[in-house]
């Protein structure tokens, strides 16, 4: 046994220093171009994966008024400051109007109105935020698929952009190209499809408010809460968002996360 | 210690295969996976560093939570567990990044990547995650083709009922010597069982649970585990369970043949001649 302790000193010093050194390695792995491009492969696996099993019509858990969270707290932007923005809310909404376009049969524009007009779907469903936590609210709107029936999408459309009207400031700089940070983001046409794929004007049963959204927000159910929009100005149908803002197809996935949030 | 004895065995009988190539291979796959994993789940932690029971996240009153709180000119950790809270300024809650103390769950050195970033913790975590179901996968299947996960895992009925023995001979640190050193001991056969049928599938289940995609696919996820919410704390608790046995595992390692057990688990080989040579002067 003692010819063992020179050997076992050495070793635990070398696993020491290699412990070190992959700590400091491990960072620079995260910052390396191929390295996060071999990362994201796995991404793409699970977009996948998911698509395979959970298809086009599986449904997300949907719950009961017992159920709703008390404590929802808003997230992201909840009080946006942009001119454009409270001129309309100031108005109660009523010049807002959603804009639908790009590759459109029929360029749609439709006031909140308008929107409660068509079919609605309530949905009590569970809002989990990529931070960790959930909430359970109950939501009510449009189908998205019955807005995008009307505008008749071209078959070359792949992607439905949501353009909105909230800048997120990066810290306390002034904001010299407000379109490049504004929120966006983007789901393919399964997804538009899904039957609990709204886009909300109510929460809870009361008019949705300005820290959730108003006047409308997506409700995506099967994925994670960032990529449900709010403060939606406009819906574009496009082949590729690959030369929009950042190119990843979202506001937070310019900024890293993933574009497919299903888990 | 240096005379040779006339009870050496010949060369040929003192070197044992331990581990065949496949077992080796999948276990540093899995240890790599496992570190990996452990420190990017805390990134993810990290950035809602609350647990709660149920579907939904009861923010007054989580299960467990890390946080800093405000303690005279500066700050102070704090860590509450089931209503009981737990001062631990200077590693949960509160810990030193450049000097100063800053408000952080988990401490920088215990995350990937060390500064606060979940979008790239993310990205470690699910490509790893991926690595160890696929190389899971794979030693399962080769443990059941081959045997040897009945063979070398199951007690035999026999070793059940020493087990009270083989607690005290380890708490002695007295470790199987010789022909006994051949085979996996009892208690090390039952926590390879639970860690490999028990807590990775937990954390895999637990993991897939918190997934909103999968639960539109397999929502009796939630109905097994009680919610999303508390899938997320089951995912940490059982994540702190795999620690302890890495921790034992280690303890076990380094203390009955450091050199002897890395050389059997890199190159298959294991050295019985020491242990055949000890045996021999104890008798």
């Amino acid at each position: 046994m003692s010819r063992d302790r020179p050997h076992r000193r050495g070793l635990l010093k070398a696993l020491a220093a290699l412990g070190g050194l992959a700590a400091s390695g491990c960072d620079r792995l995260s910052n390396d171009q191929h390295f996060r491009s071999v990362l994201d492969a796995a991404n793409t696996l699970t977009y996948r994966a998911q698509r395979l099993l959970i298809g086009a019509h599986k449904l997300a858990p949907e719950y009961t008024e017992a159920d709703i969270s008390p404590d929802f707290r808003p997230n992201g932007s909840t009080d946006p400051q942009d001119e454009e923005y409270l001129d309309l809310a100031d108005n109660g909404f009523a010049d807002w109007r959603l804009k639908v376009d790009g590759l459109v049969e029929h360029e749609l524009a439709l006031s909140l109105a308008e929107l409660r007009q068509l079919p609605s779907r309530t949905q009590i469903t569970r809002h989990d935020c990529v931070e960790g936590w959930s909430s359970i609210a109950k939501w009510t709107g449009v189908p998205l698929s019955e807005v995008l029936e009307r505008a008749r999408v071209k078959g070359e459309a792949r992607y439905v952009v949501f353009h909105c009207a909230d800048t997120l400031n990066e810290g306390s700089e002034i904001v010299t190209d407000p379109e490049s940070i504004r929120y966006y983001e983007s789901i393919d046409l399964v997804d538009a499809a899904h039957p609990q794929t709204i886009l909300a004007y109510e929460m809870n049963g009361k008019a949705l408010t300005t820290p959730y959204g108003a006047p409308l927000r997506l409700r995506l159910e099967r994925q994670l809460g960032y990529k449900m929009a709010k403060y939606i100005m406009r819906i574009e149908l496009v082949r590729s968002f690959d030369d929009l803002h950042g190119g990843k197809g979202g506001y937070w996935e310019d900024r890293g996360y993933e574009w497919y949030a299903g888990i | 210690m240096a005379a040779v004895l006339d009870t050496d065995p010949p060369a040929a009988e003192r070197w044992f295969r331990r581990h065949a190539g496949w077992v080796r291979v999948t276990h540093w796959i899995n240890a790599l996976c496992f570190v990996l994993l452990l420190m990017s789940g805390l990134q993810i932690f990290n950035a809602h560093p609350a647990l709660y029971i149920g579907e939904r996240s009861d923010f007054a009153h989580p299960a467990i939570a890390i946080e800093a709180r405000r303690a005279g000119q500066g700050i102070a950790g704090q860590t509450l567990i089931f209503g009981h809270a737990f001062d631990t300024t200077g590693l949960l809650g509160a810990s030193r990044q450049g000097g100063e103390l800053t408000p952080r769950a988990f401490p920088s050195w215990a995350t990937i990547p060390s500064d606060q970033d979940l979008a790239t913790g993310r990205r470690w975590h699910f490509f790893f995650a991926w690595l160890l179901v696929i190389n899971g996968l794979a030693y399962l299947v080769l443990g059941l083709a081959s045997r040897h996960l009945g063979r070398a895992l199951l007690p035999s009925g026999g070793a059940l009922t020493h087990i009270g023995a083989e607690i005290l001979d380890h708490l002695r640190l007295r470790f199987p010597r010789g022909e006994a050193a051949k085979r996996y001991n009892v208690l090390q056969q039952l926590a390879y069982l639970i860690v490999v049928f028990v807590l990775f599938p937990l954390m895999i289940l637990t993991g897939l649970t918190m997934a909103p995609g999968i639960d539109s696919a397999a929502p009796q996820l939630l109905a097994l585990f009680g919610g999303r919410q508390t899938a997320r704390l089951i995912h940490f608790v059982t994540a702190s369970g795999l620690v302890l046995f890495v921790a034992v595992h280690l303890a076990m390692v380094l203390l009955s043949g450091l050199w002897n057990n890395l050389r059997s688990m890199i190159t298959g080989w294991y050295d019985l001649g020491e242990e055949r040579r000890t045996a021999a002067s104890r008798q």
